[in-house]
């Protein structure tokens, strides 16, 4: 794992609370069968990704092999090693929305934000992933951005779509420097 | 949500008193309620349309209006036109509304619920082919609603999902009362036996057959589990019932458990699924303060409890043998079969595996007794499914129908037709395991053998509707690329057969087709098919099968005249201006953006071909139909 990888905020406790609530985690779940799934997804969501110290960490306290847990996390497709941005942008590629032009969104927020799927911009603000079938075909086309639904998208509204989470994080930034 | 007054229930007896009290206050009475009972579907659908937001400004308004101790709102599961959400039904009139939105809340207190008159420009319009919509206000009129019967969505939308007291006013979990009191685990076998049910999940198995299979198994130890890995894009029947029903699984499982003879369960749901975890976590919850689940259920000896297990997004995990590696915290890759689950499962343990609406099926079954369910449906296949609308159709969601409805009345009678009044060209039914279904078996019964004699497949239901501009050959390459790219690579029929399949329909759909591919297509299929390791193999070619059989003059267009017929394949597009139709306005040759357009003013224009990007601004900017796509 690289450097740049790393947590580059100010707040120097921060990777300790996460530690400590990744012990919690372990702690939990250390005795019981077929605990590697739910401690790895509770662990992402801990840590946003699944950083490599915490992959051997959860092998050694689960005492499984690394080479497993590796090939359960790169087996599903919502397991990420690496980081995400603040914005987790999913379109959904199913059929009915497929039928409706997905691919022609896609295409766009693809154009819009430079970046190809499973990638994340530059600023960090947003990653690309695609899904299969949110179960929302009744509203489709179907984009996800974090936990918010946007149906019947076309590709003339992503950059109105795009530009709520932009002006959020400008406002985030704000309150911040404030 | 559970009423601090409700205690654990310690026989069948505290049920039934249980159930007369809630019988009182909840809306599974008849009897006109002196309160008025607002149903606002918060199902996913109409929550992504803003249903919450929709309570909270219809909530204030009430209050506003001093009428919240004379009109109560109830959240309830999915109650099916998702496309015409938020909805929501009024008092014991039934009168619907849809598309609600927040700023709509005043006139709807105003109007409806204080002087009592329908609130006309929200209500439903029955789609007339070529006509002016017809007004319909009330639910039970509406063709959508009335040709329906729901036995697997008896509550969704009736009941809020969150309080079990409202399952129980439902006559909910009398059934495991029952089973519990007055039946050996025989008698359920036999029940299930008389009712004649298929599994819901796909290859329609016979549902008592999996349990005495499973039921005969040597062993202390064994499991019930419930597949709630509803991969298939294009349906969301389990999803809904998750959201809006989801006692009725957890009764299902518990009756399955006993039959068994099983203490343990997991219900394995799709990462895709928030809500529908959050609304069955709060349930096991209920069901458990409630005496439903764990130690001695209702006072018997009979112990049972539950347990939610995550997917992480990997669609083979639906398969029985993958879902449970994937619950051992293993890769979630398919093994070898038999051993089949129901005797060598879970950990090596007899495990029934079924899905979400077989199991909510159960509580019913039993409850109502299994000639009653065997009344419906067809000889061979008993019973209601529940299919999810979606694609090119106008009232997109969930509908419950008699198996052996056919596929016109489903999707001209019920669904509202296809979308623009374009031509049914299609109906995709089964999803990467199913396939198409042409226009000239539109009055197919929709049923398990039925559906397999057209080389579709039931599956879970889902069923995607297209019109005339979608491109056949495209559709396969489109599943093709979903089972190749969600193939676990474990056998090698599976991971580097529908790769060269895939190879070859990209290369058809780019206008490379050459003399024969559709033959090795069908090679590849047949081969994949006898060998491939899992059902995600074994049904891989399906839709590529399909298209082959109904729609072979499209392949023929793609491969031999380099032409897409509906103009959907990018590469194969040609615009052409029509020289009787052009009046040479040069809107379209200011529009391109390539200036491949050609021509003098007054004079027809010309499109130079080797310059054109197909973008298809031409067609757009001409006011006389004379630029054609072909």
């Amino acid at each position: 794992m690289t450097d740049e990888n790393k947590c580059t905020c100010t707040c120097e406790s921060s990777e300790d609370k996460l530690s400590a609530r990744l012990g919690e985690l372990l702690a939990k779940y250390r005795r019981r069968p077929g605990a590697l799934m739910p401690v790895l997804q509770q662990a992402q969501g801990i840590y946003g990704y699944l950083p490599e110290h915490v992959l051997r960490r959860i092998s050694d306290e689960l005492r499984e092999p690394i080479s497993k847990v590796l090939g359960v996390v790169t087996f599903y497709s919502f397991f990420s090693q690496k980081p995400r941005g603040k914005n987790l942008i999913r379109v959904c590629m199913g059929t009915a929305c497929y039928v409706l032009n997905a691919q022609g969104v896609l295409d766009a927020i693809k154009d819009q934000l430079s970046i190809d799927v499973g990638e994340t911009t530059k600023d960090k603000l947003f990653t690309l992933e695609t899904g299969r079938c949110f179960g929302a075909c009744g509203l489709a086309p179907v984009v996800t951005i974090n936990e918010d639904v946007f149906q019947r998208v076309d590709p003339a509204s992503i950059g109105d779509i795009l530009d709520e989470y932009r002006g959020a994080n400008v406002a985030d930034q704000q309150e911040a420097g404030a | 949500m559970i009423s601090s007054n409700v205690t654990r229930l310690k026989s069948v007896e505290q049920l039934s008193a249980l159930r007369e009290k809630c019988l009182k206050n909840s809306l599974g009475s008849d009897a006109k309620d002196a309160t008025e009972k607002i149903l606002l579907c918060a199902g996913g659908g109409c929550i992504a349309s803003g249903a919450l937001k929709v309570k909270e400004a219809l909530q204030q308004e009430i209050e506003h209006a001093g009428l919240a101790d004379r009109v109560t709102i109830v959240p309830t599961g999915c109650l099916g036109p998702c496309t015409n959400g938020p909805v929501m039904v009024i008092g014991n009139d039934k009168v619907f509304y849809q598309q609600v939105k927040p700023e709509d809340a005043k006139e709807i207190v105003k109007s409806h619920l204080i002087h009592g008159k329908i609130v006309k420009r929200l209500i439903w319009h029955e789609h007339v082919p070529d006509g002016k919509p017809k007004p319909v206000p009330l639910q039970t009129d509406i063709n959508f609603f009335k040709r329906q019967i729901k036995v697997v969505l008896r509550n969704c939308g009736l009941i809020d999902p969150g309080c079990i007291e409202d399952y129980i006013a439902r006559d909910g979990y009398q059934a495991l009362g029952k089973v519990l009191t007055q039946m050996s685990g025989q008698d359920v076998l036999d029940e299930v036996k008389t009712a004649g049910i298929r599994g819901r999940g796909g290859a329609g198995f016979p549902l008592w057959r999996k349990w005495d299979f499973s039921r005969q198994a040597e062993g202390e130890i064994k499991y019930v589990l419930c597949n709630a890995d509803e991969g298939d894009p294009g349906a969301f029947m389990d999803r809904s019932v998750l959201e809006g029903d989801p006692h009725s699984i957890i009764e299902g499982m518990a009756i399955a458990a006993y039959t068994i003879g099983a203490r343990e369960g997991f219900v394995y749901v799709r990462a895709e699924y928030p809500l529908a975890v959050e609304r069955l976590g709060q349930a096991i919850v209920d069901a458990r303060n409630t005496g439903l689940l764990g130690e001695n259920i209702l006072g018997t000896d009979f112990c049972f409890d539950l347990e939610i297990r995550m997917g992480s997004g990997a669609f083979v995990c639906g398969e029985e043998t993958a879902l449970i590696a994937s619950l051992e915290g293993l890769r979630g890759e398919p093994r070898s079969r038999p051993p089949f689950p129901a005797i060598k499962g879970l950990w090596g343990k007899p495990s029934v595996l079924n899905n979400v609406e077989s199991y909510a099926n159960v509580p019913a079954i039993i409850f109502n007794g299994g000639e009653w369910f065997a009344k419906m449906g067809t000889e061979k296949s008993r019973g209601t499914k529940v299919f999810a609308l979606a694609g090119d159709i106008n009232i997109s969601g969930l509908v419950e129908v008699p198996i052996g409805t056919t596929l016109r009345e489903l999707v001209f009678d019920i669904g509202g037709g296809i979308l623009k009044d374009k031509k049914f060209k299609a109906a995709q039914i089964g999803g990467p395991s199913g396939g198409c279904i042409p226009a000239e078996h539109l009055d197919v019964p929709l049923d398990f053998d039925s559906l397999n004699e057209l080389g579709a497949i039931m599956g879970s239901g889902g069923l995607v509707v297209m019109d005339e501009h979608t491109c056949m050959v495209d559709v396969a390459r489109f599943f093709l690329e979903f089972v190749q790219e969600e193939s676990c690579g474990k056998c090698v029929p599976c991971r580097l057969g529908t790769k060269q399949m895939l190879d070859i329909l990209q290369r058809i759909c780019h206008g490379e087709g050459r003399e024969g591919d559709c033959e090795l297509l069908e090679r590849f299929a047949k081969d994949i098919k006898a060998s491939a390791l899992c059902g995600l193999g074994q049904t891989a070619p399906n839709p590529v099968l399909s298209t082959l059989r109904y729609f072979r003059d499209e392949y023929d267009a793609h491969i031999h005249d380099k032409k897409c017929p509906a103009g959907r394949c990018k590469a194969l597009l040609a615009y052409h201006i029509d020289s009787e139709k052009c009046i040479g306005c040069m809107a379209c040759a200011k529009k391109c953006p390539v200036s491949a357009i050609i021509g003098k003013p007054g004079k027809p224009h010309e499109i130079i071909h080797e310059k054109c990007i197909h973008c298809g601004a031409c067609m757009m900017a001409c006011q006389f139909d004379a630029v054609v796509k072909e």
